[in-house]
């Protein structure tokens, strides 16, 4: 960089000024140009559509790089928090009969095989796994929770559901999978979608303990979801519905402009 | 010298001025939005034991710029808008390193001092001129600190988007939530960035200003800035692509 000079006269040098600000005139346009057409595009899914484009865009990013050999933190007991903070109740603001409650799961396979009906008796009976993990809401706060139930894994290849094959679902045999499986509660008020590879994830869970004891009605009694490496909107409580596709099964938040994935 | 001509002198090259008034709107996106997110679990505040002095945010602050209720479509824009700050200000830094424009930038032995200098000039508790050159001591720190604050906001707005994929950056934070309120108070260093940042400009007047517009700064024959700049030793060594 030298330090140059020059020489210019009075006429070549507002030419020079006019020229520099009047692109910097229209630059500022351009800008405004750009805000204007974000927020003048249409909906997809609850966000502008040039934003949605760059949600599905870093969900591809994601996607590419994310392994599953990363795991979540675990904590010890002790440092599980006492008082479990309650944030939604969609889906779940009433009692359930939980003597009656059966989990539905449509296997995505057709015949006989589309459709069983399991009870809380029969998840219990599978091995019992917890977990003391930092569940994080998609709100931005975090809390050291313990949880107990199924690993989803472990009821998957149990139950034989997950595989279009009706074999034990494996990451192996990706082509086997389905993509997706969808969750939502009795009601049908609150539905959530989750790719496979996640719900394989070694620590997604089943569960029907908080901190040792039954779940609480507003835990989502008897059985909910447990993915740690998903923020908290995707951790559906009182599961009524199981499903497999590999269309996205529709999703609450995501209809309201979030994210799919909300991976971690 | 004929009266006609006036003289300019180069003072800001093209590609900086572009990385600059590029990132002014694209960091304003990421604030806004940031703070559209942040409202959702808005737990910050300035405390003194048990008084609190200043919560971020005030209720009318939030009314005020509809704030409220506004979390998707926060994280949206920061998702969407965080591309554009990171290659910005990735371009920044690289072009600063190809040109040699980093050896007006960086701060140096004496810079410290010389930010002091500039300092109580500034709090007119001193007489002492300022120093004549492209950037002082005080520039050039505040030029620097905000790059490395811009690259934390990367490392900890990462360490917060992706806590278990970059477990290990989020660790490196000191976990989520402190990374969560590194990324917070960088965004507050900003605002006050900002806010000295335009009284400094006004303060130095339309020349400085235009400078950043045209590049050219222009030299006035009274001002004894053109006769008593020096280029400095480093200046006729530029470095080479």
């Amino acid at each position: 960089m030298s330090e140059e000079e020059r020489q210019v006269s009075p006429a070549d040098w507002n030419r020079r000024k006019f020229m520099a600000f009047g692109v910097l005139g229209l630059f500022g346009a351009t800008v405004w140009g750009v805000r204007q057409w974000i927020v003048d595009s249409p909906k997809v899914d609850g966000a502008f559509a040039p934003l949605r484009s760059a949600l599905e865009f870093n969900e591809r990013v994601n996607g590419t790089i994310k392994s599953d050999d990363h795991s979540v933190k675990e904590f010890p007991k002790e440092l599980a928090a006492k008082k479990v903070r309650v944030n939604g109740n969609y889906g779940v603001d009433y009692p359930a009969d939980i003597a009656a409650w059966k989990l539905a799961v449509f296997t995505g396979r057709p015949g006989n095989d589309g459709q069983l009906s399991i009870t809380m008796d029969q998840l219990r009976a599978l091995p019992k796994t917890e977990i003391v993990y930092d569940f994080k809401c998609i709100e931005g706060w975090s809390q050291i929770t313990h949880w107990g139930g199924v690993r989803f894994k472990d009821f998957a290849e149990h139950f034989l559901v997950g595989s279009k094959s009706g074999a034990a679902p494996t990451n192996e045999k990706p082509e086997d999978l389905f993509k997706y499986m969808g969750l939502r509660t009795p009601d049908g008020e609150y539905y959530v979608g989750i790719d496979m590879k996640s719900a394989l994830h070694p620590q997604t869970i089943l569960a029907y303990e908080m901190n040792g004891a039954p779940l609480p009605m507003n835990q989502g009694a008897p059985l909910r979801l447990i993915i740690p490496t998903k923020y908290g909107v995707k951790n559906l409580k009182r599961i009524g519905i199981m499903m497999f596709s590999d269309e996205r099964p529709k999703d609450y938040w995501h209809e309201r402009g979030y994210d799919y994935d909300c991976a971690l | 010298m004929p009266d006609e001509k006036i003289t300019i002198r180069k003072k800001h090259p093209l590609a900086i001025r572009w990385f600059h008034w590029v990132n002014f709107p694209v960091l304003f996106v990421m604030i806004w939005s940031g703070t559209l997110i942040y409202w959702a679990n808005d737990e910050y505040a300035l405390r003194l034991g048990d008084l609190e002095l200043f919560k971020f945010y005030p209720p009318g602050f939030y009314k005020a710029l509809n704030i409220p209720f506004r979390l998707a479509d926060g994280m949206a824009w920061h998702f969407a808008f965080m591309w554009l700050f990171f290659i910005n200000g990735f371009l920044y830094v690289l072009y600063t390193m190809i040109s040699g424009e980093w050896r007006y930038l960086l701060p140096r032995r004496g810079s410290f001092k010389e930010a002091w200098f500039v300092l109580l000039h500034d709090l007119r508790l001193s007489k002492k001129p300022l120093p004549e050159k492209k950037f002082n001591g005080a520039q050039q720190i505040a030029y620097t600190s905000i790059v490395i604050m811009g690259v934390g906001s990367l490392l900890t707005g990462l360490a917060i988007y992706k806590p278990t994929q970059l477990h290990w950056l989020t660790w490196l934070f000191g976990g989520y939530e402190i990374a969560r309120l590194i990324h917070f108070v960088l965004t507050i260093g900003y605002c006050l960035f900002f806010l000295v940042h335009i009284a400094q400009v006004v303060k130095a007047g339309w020349n400085n200003f235009q400078a950043m517009v045209t590049g050219w700064e222009r030299v006035r024959p009274a001002d004894p800035s053109a006769i008593m700049d020096e280029p400095e030793q480093v200046i006729d060594n530029p470095a080479q692509p």
